[in-house]
């Protein structure tokens, strides 16, 4: 017999339990810890808290167990929590020349002030299965020796500022910065909400924007000036105190894009500029972002805007996965009362038209 | 402090698991800002009001937008009312209902007089509202012109400046290609001879119910982050022309189980030969119409004792 789609309590119920038991899997196979999943699973940890817009790894490595390692759900668990939060401070501005670096990388130049430091990074690992990771336990793990760099670390973007051949913005105290979570986006937009849309942006969509622009739809040639990726402090300045403190580190990843240079006779021609900054060590994520923020900015510099990864519009508004994840599939959500109200028209259109049909038939053959 | 304390600050005790939440989930000053939106909104009927939409524990499209509203209306002494598509027991009505009885405490009803917030998706209850209540709907797709138009910053200058006629020849278009208006949910209205608005995909049937009613009807969208209102005893008018009138549906059935004919009918396919059978999409007009001994042809069957809401849930 049909079960009409109406459920109680009890089926609601019944489904928690299932899934339950699905992320559980073989109980005779040892339960996966959050601690696990933090130190194990950390890239996933770092792309969670990057787009569920929080930074807590403890939290993000639970939302991941929760969604039994569905990282967009992950997400949405972390994000849902995160708007429960008090706002207590605005940081300080995070400077990232301070930063205590892992690993840095520039592919304008062939060496620069501070050195290339290669880091932890997949780039250069043949992607060949390695089976001695399906054993249970690894004995040892040899322990990478590379000497950390000291000290302040300049930006390859300030150097090239320095010299005149790239806009570097003056940093302003004094101006308002939006927040996109306290007042709905509205168009055009300014960078830093643009930004702020952007760091909290589906991976993948970024990546894809990022991609078409490289393939011509609104090309601009992009070099990666620098990525970056290490620990920073987070200050802030309590009202009580009214000097600054350190609340703690924070791991971030930072990209720099050098993309096609504009100017003219009057104007003396310089590059122009993307950035990318996420939480945790998320570097596909923002390099894309680096290269879709480029984009974004052809309206500002006067550039036709033709492809969608310039479209502000269409960027970000569909950039957000928790947005666009719920709405694609909240069409499993009964419809049957509008599908009914189509259903009824289709059917005394179609009646309509047969009657007519057959109406013609007949005179048809009185005329013969 | 172990890992696990360490993750769950103050929650040691695993019973009270909404400890850290504030009544009707939201915190204070959120549910300042948006009740500062529908005030606005409620000030310029049918103009839809930016607002800061929060995430909620529910995805978008799950009616995050009439959550928020709701979870701002709601105090101690309300009666909440959650349909989906007409019906109390429709699994995501169960689960918003349970949300705000968990969060508020709120006293909930499937009776529709006993009601002084019905948070909707879809349909208006078929028994006429009353001064005292609030109708909340879920909004997927805020703007009416949106399929005319789908850039933002082009619609809200079109509704600045009233320009509508666009609207008017997508329905003549209609006419054109199929001889009548095929709108048949979501029908655009115009509210208090000024703002074009979508009524959310209720069908047209229910647009009649939204003119001059003397209920509030506020209207959320989450995800579009837009709140909109319907004050009580506004003019609120279905776009048409003089000789293509506005119709709504009907059927020449009657609900199988209490034999209305006045009400908006849901088609429910019984078997695999094709059985078919039409009941009433509102259930508690359903349930009360057989109450007070109005019963249907069908009512009287085995195989649609659970539409009858006579055996346990179990689906």
């Amino acid at each position: 017999m049909y079960v009409a789609v109406k459920g109680g309590e009890k089926a609601i119920e019944n489904a928690h339990k299932l899934m339950g038991e699905e992320r559980r899997g073989d109980p005779s196979v040892p339960e996966l810890g959050v601690d696990q999943i933090l130190q194990q699973m950390r890239l996933a940890v770092d792309r969670v808290m990057c787009e569920g817009a929080l930074y807590d790894p403890p939290l993000a490595a639970l939302a991941i167990k929760q969604a039994a390692g569905d990282l967009v759900e992950a997400i949405f668990l972390l994000r849902a929590y995160r708007t429960t939060l008090p706002r207590l401070y605005a940081s300080r501005p995070v400077d990232t020349t301070t930063m205590h670096v892992r690993r840095r990388v520039s592919a304008t130049f062939k060496d620069i002030p501070g050195g290339q430091l290669l880091g932890p990074t997949f780039d250069y690992t043949h992607r060949l299965l390695d089976f001695s990771l399906a054993a249970e336990s690894q004995s040892s793990i040899a322990v990478a020796t590379e000497s950390e760099p000291e000290g302040p670390m300049s930006r390859v973007m300030d150097l090239l500022g320095d010299e005149g051949l790239i806009e570097i913005p003056t940093p302003n105290d004094q101006q308002h910065v939006s927040d996109i979570t306290h007042d709905p986006i509205s168009f055009p937009v300014k960078r830093d909400a643009r930004l702020q849309s952007l760091a909290r942006g589906d991976e993948g969509f970024l990546l894809a924007l990022g991609y078409s622009s490289q393939r011509g739809f609104g090309n601009n040639h992009p070099f990666a000036g620098e990525i970056r990726m290490g620990e920073v402090a987070v200050s802030i300045v309590p009202d009580e105190l009214g000097f600054e403190v350190e609340i703690g580190d924070i791991t971030v990843s930072e990209c720099e894009m050098v993309t096609s240079f504009k100017g003219n006779k009057e104007e003396l021609p310089r590059f122009t500029s993307g950035y990318g900054l996420s939480f945790g060590y998320n570097e596909r994520k923002v390099m894309a972002m680096s290269i879709v923020d480029r984009s974004l900015q052809a309206r500002e510099l006067g550039e036709d805007v033709s492809a969608p990864c310039q479209d502000e519009e269409f960027v970000l508004y569909h950039s957000d996965n928790v947005e666009a994840q719920g709405f694609v599939q909240h069409l499993k959500l009964p419809h049957y009362v509008d599908f009914q109200a189509d259903l009824v028209m289709l059917r005394s259109m179609r009646e309509e038209i047969m009657k007519q049909d057959t109406h013609r038939e007949k005179s048809g053959e009185e005329v013969a | 402090m172990t890992y696990q304390e360490d993750l769950m600050p103050g929650k040691s005790d695993a019973t009270d698991n909404d400890a850290g939440y504030n009544y009707g989930y939201l915190n204070e000053q959120t549910k300042r800002m948006i009740r500062r939106a529908i005030l606005k909104a409620v000030a310029i009927p049918g103009y839809q009001v930016p607002f800061a939409g929060r995430e909620m524990p529910m995805p978008y499209g799950w009616g995050t937008g009439g959550i928020q509203l709701s979870a701002c209306l709601l105090g101690p002494n309300d009666v909440f009312k959650v349909i989906d598509q007409g019906a109390d027991d429709t699994t995501n009505a169960v689960s918003i209902r349970k949300f705000f009885a968990r969060v508020t405490g709120v006293e909930t009803t499937e009776k529709t007089g006993e009601a002084t917030v019905i948070q909707t998706r879809h349909r208006i209850p078929e028994a006429p509202l009353q001064e005292d209540q609030i109708m909340v709907y879920q909004v997927p797709i805020p703007e009416p012109l949106r399929w005319v138009e789908p850039r933002e910053s082009e619609t809200r200058k079109m509704h600045a400046l009233e320009e509508y006629g666009v609207m008017h020849v997508q329905l003549y278009e209609d006419i054109a290609r199929h001889g009548r208006i095929a709108t048949n949910f979501m029908y655009p209205v115009k509210v208090d001879g000024r703002y074009i608005m979508c009524p959310s995909p209720i069908p047209k049937f229910d647009n009649p119910k939204l003119d001059m009613s003397p209920a509030l009807h506020l209207f959320g969208a989450g995800r579009e982050k837009r709140i909109y209102a319907v004050p009580p005893y506004t003019d609120v008018k279905s776009l048409d022309f003089e000789d293509h009138p506005f119709q709504v549906e009907s059927w020449d059935a009657c609900c199988g189980l209490c034999g209305a004919r006045d009400s908006y009918l849901d088609e429910v396919i019984l078997n695999d030969e094709g059985e078919r059978m039409f009941v009433c999409s509102d259930t508690d007009y359903c349930s009360s119409r057989r109450a007070q001994g109005n019963f249907g042809p069908m009512a009287g069957r085995e195989d649609v004792a659970e539409l009858m809401g006579e055996s346990p849930q179990t689906a």
